[in-house]
């Protein structure tokens, strides 16, 4: 258990070395793009003056170096500084957002995993059946199609010809947990139309190639039934790439989802990091960054660790 | 929200047939029967602009969302009306002396802010400053160059300008000069306490805004809506079918391509106001070689505008005519001769510029407009029949306005056009605008803008904004091919003004106090 404590403290302060690393990049990059934010801001309208008058109010004719620097040091103590166009905090102008985003990808993580998990424990067990065959072609076919594809689809049957569904989940006000649950269905299913397949095929796969292992013929030959030998011999084997490709999927639900968030109208993070991008705003482009590089590598770890936890090999090493 | 429709007999149908048989009965204009909209609701609409950098910051309110946000909140001096007329709005009158050059606005009494406060003559002259001044930033900032001092003189703010104008209280409605509270030596525009119509209840950025009847407004004759959600829904397609499933009552933007089919739907009202919003594509005037007339010429008998209204705004516009005035102003020229495609006429000014061939590159990307690089592969097209060589590069959307336009000396650009002659002029024709985007510099232009603007004698001047207009058409540095449309949608029972206000889109961005429920 100390060796995993310890693990786990090696990769934290591996992971504040990435962020930092990932700062440098996304503020170089912020800098390459052409234009700056005063430039962005005024956009036509823009004059010189004017464009010198804001870059001097918000210190942007300061060299690069000099406000990375700045930036740098407020970062540290946890002070992320405010957007440079509306003055607000960066935190504040985040966290609804964020919490949005962590809401809608909760919601479809809840959906997915255990459907997925599930569908490839099934399609193992009747694996070259019609059934097997039938579940690979519709969530090869869904993981195929682009999201925001499959988005309009459903849009187009579960909103526009059945009514069933509003087709923009964007809130007014406060609203119920059902009400959200209900507004925000179709987004949801569309992300567990996305994700079910990797996860799923990651499953039948993990369990098929355990399958013709010595002790999993040794189990059949002694009498266990086939979902028992899935279930109770190889499943707990198969579950260290289940993990990681979970993981995998719930970091995507998270950083990948803006194309989702457009099409259904949905006030996520993504959107905001888009526009923060196209004006420059560079304290909020750091935070959303640093926020998915951190999502990253928290569920990387959660997955080695996952799957330490479930290798008796690895827990009790000799 | 149901879509069950049965006849078309409903009752608003109903109504409006038998009011328009009452009508003609007894000889009531149909718009007097209008005149009481009814009040109350919530108003829901989708607009396809909004950011989440969008601020209530006065200075740089920059897209259609935040223009009817303002227009919605804020109270201005002055409007324009439906008409296209000046109209009073915290200013009760005006009056300019005899050289137009001291301008007299008379603030009405007893209005105040959302927030109770009264507004007084120092707000007035501290929203207006705040955009003047050496360290603004504001997006309007050359539009009061004019502007000598603001004064007050009891309840009237006074105005000295540089030099006379008559179009003076156009100057004001501008959706930039909103009456926001005086604080210290500047304005308090965070508090989002305005006195328009609406008062803003919650404010999302690039998300929605939320907005109430303002009980105390000043006047009653506006804002029938009890609340306006407006949202911010950038998605064409998830903008066209929150409308159609019913989500909101009204989007603006449509998908040009596919109007047709929404018209289909008998529950939508599809809008479409012919404005002052051009196209054009710019020619830097001192770079060679379009420092050319004949070259300038043959450019602009090369294109196909008749082609590019019905291919890039799909017949909702009309053409231009190379200069920024729309059919609807006051002093449209209507006598002036159309310019039309016509590859040999081009090819006779190459003859007398000295060129047997041209090739020119002209700099696009949509940023500039939607389709605006369709358009100049059409040019492309076009231009190659008048023996000129015409290339195309795209360059990126992001950073168009920094980078490419009034950089590079053939660039494609969007105008909104303006309420009034002098101001279009001005901010982009005049020698020396800031916005000249054509580096054009013409005597008799210059001498003219600047007569015409003080000038009070309406006869005098047409007269002289007609010869501007044709002085732009054969000699000016922008190639105007189109006007576009403002095209947007209304669903069932909703009340819009009729005609349109056609100064901006959505009814001049003043929905929010015109419309209504049936």
């Amino acid at each position: 258990m100390d060796k995993l404590l310890r693990l786990i403290g090696q990769r934290l302060g591996l992971g504040l070395l990435t962020l930092l690393v990932v700062s440098v990049l996304i503020f170089s990059a912020v800098e390459l793009l052409p234009g700056d934010l005063a430039e962005a801001v005024l956009g036509q309208a823009a004059t010189e003056e004017t464009v010198a008058a804001m870059r001097e109010q918000l210190g942007l004719d300061r060299s690069a170096p000099v406000r990375y620097l700045e930036w740098l040091s407020g970062a540290v103590v946890g002070d992320f500084g405010n957007s440079l166009i509306s003055g607000e905090r960066v935190s504040d102008a985040i966290s609804e957002r964020f919490s949005n985003t962590l809401m809608l990808a909760a919601y479809a993580a809840v959906i997915a995993v255990p459907i997925s998990i599930l569908l490839g424990i099934m399609v193992a067990l009747l694996r070259n059946t019609l059934f097997d065959r039938v579940a690979n072609v519709m969530t090869l076919t869904s993981i195929s199609s682009p999201e925001f594809f499959l988005g309009y689809i459903l849009i187009l049957y579960f909103s526009v010809k059945t009514g069933w569904f509003p087709a923009i989940a964007s809130q007014m006000g406060d609203t119920s947990l059902g009400d959200y649950l209900y507004r925000t269905f179709l987004p949801a299913l569309a992300l567990v139309l996305v994700v079910t397949a990797h996860m799923m095929r990651m499953t039948r796969a993990a369990i098929i190639n355990l399958l013709a292992s010595p002790y999993i013929e040794m189990a059949r030959l002694k009498g266990v039934s086939p979902l028992k030998v899935i279930v109770k011999h190889a499943l707990p084997n198969a579950w260290a790439p289940i993990i990681n490709v979970v993981a995998l999927n719930l970091a995507y639900l998270i950083t990948g989802v803006v194309l989702v968030e457009v099409v259904f109208v949905y006030p996520g993070i993504g959107q905001l990091l888009v526009d923060a991008v196209a004006k420059r705003d560079f304290a909020i482009v750091q935070a959303c960054c640093l926020i998915f590089a951190a999502t990253f590598i928290l569920l990387n770890l959660a997955a080695d660790v996952g799957s330490i936890l479930t290798n008796p090999r690895l827990r009790h090493p000799k | 929200m149901t879509h069950c429709k049965p006849l078309d007999l409903s009752r608003r149908n109903f109504l409006s047939a038998s009011a328009a048989g009452a009508a003609l009965a007894t000889g009531i204009l149909p718009s007097q029967l209008r005149a009481a909209p009814k009040r109350g609701g919530t108003f829901r609409i989708a607009r396809g602009h909004g950011q989440t950098t969008d601020t209530l910051n006065p200075a740089i309110y920059e897209n259609g969302f935040m223009a009817g946000l303002s227009y919605g909140y804020n109270g201005f001096l002055t409007g324009v009306a439906i008409d296209g007329s000046v109209e009073p709005q915290l200013a009760e009158s005006w009056e300019a002396s005899a050289d137009a050059k001291v301008w007299r606005f008379k603030l009405r009494a007893g209005t105040t802010f959302h927030s109770g406060r009264p507004i007084t003559v120092e707000d007035v002259i501290a929203s207006i400053e705040y955009h003047r001044g050496e360290g603004s930033t504001s997006v309007v900032k050359p539009t009061l160059e004019p502007i000598e001092s603001i004064g007050a003189d009891g309840n009237t703010v006074v105005f000295t300008l540089f030099s006379g104008s008559a179009d003076f209280p156009f100057t004001l409605t501008d959706l930039h000069l909103s009456i926001i509270p005086a604080s210290g030596d500047g304005v308090d525009w965070r508090s989002g306490d305005g006195a328009g119509p609406y008062k803003i209840v919650e404010f999302k950025p690039g998300i929605s805004v939320t907005l109430e009847r303002f009980a105390n407004d000043w006047d009653s004759g506006r804002g029938f809506f009890d609340r306006i959600e407006c949202l911010s829904v950038i998605d064409l397609n998830a903008r066209t079918t929150a409308l159609i499933s019913g989500d909101v009552h009204a989007i603006d933007k449509l998908d040009l391509k596919t109007v047709g089919l929404m018209a289909r739907r008998p529950d939508l009202n599809i809008h479409s106001v012919a404005g002052n919003q051009h196209y054009s594509f710019a020619m830097s005037t001192i770079k060679d070689p379009y420092s050319d007339r004949n070259v300038r010429l043959a450019l602009k008998h090369a294109i196909d505008r008749e082609e590019m209204v019905e291919k890039i705004l799909f017949g909702y516009g009309s053409v231009g005519n190379d200069h920024p005035i729309g059919r609807g102003q006051q002093f449209f020229n209507t006598e002036l001769a159309q310019t039309a495609y016509d590859p040999d006429k081009a090819k006779f000014h190459l003859k007398e510029a000295g060129l047997d061939s041209l090739s020119v590159q002209l700099s696009a990307a949509d940023a500039a407009f939607s389709g605006a690089v369709d358009a100049a592969v059409l040019f492309q097209n076009s231009a190659k029949a008048a023996g000129i060589d015409l290339g195309v590069n795209r360059v990126p959307n992001d950073g168009y306005w920094s980078d490419a336009w009034m950089k590079d000396p053939f660039s494609a650009v969007y105008w909104s056009g303006r309420p009034v002659e002098d101001a279009m002029f001005t901010i982009a024709y005049a020698a020396g605008a800031e916005w000249n985007d054509s580096f054009w510099d013409n005597a008799r232009f210059n001498e003219l803008l600047v007569a015409a603007r003080a000038e009070l004698d309406t006869d005098k001047r047409r007269e002289m904004y007609w010869e501007m207009q044709a002085i732009l058409n054969q000699d000016g540095g922008a190639i105007i091919p189109m006007f576009a449309n403002y095209v947007f949608a209304t669903g069932p029972d909703i009340v819009t003004s009729e005609p349109f206000a056609s100064n901006w889109e959505m009814d001049g961005e003043r929905w929010m106090e015109r419309w209504s429920f049936a």
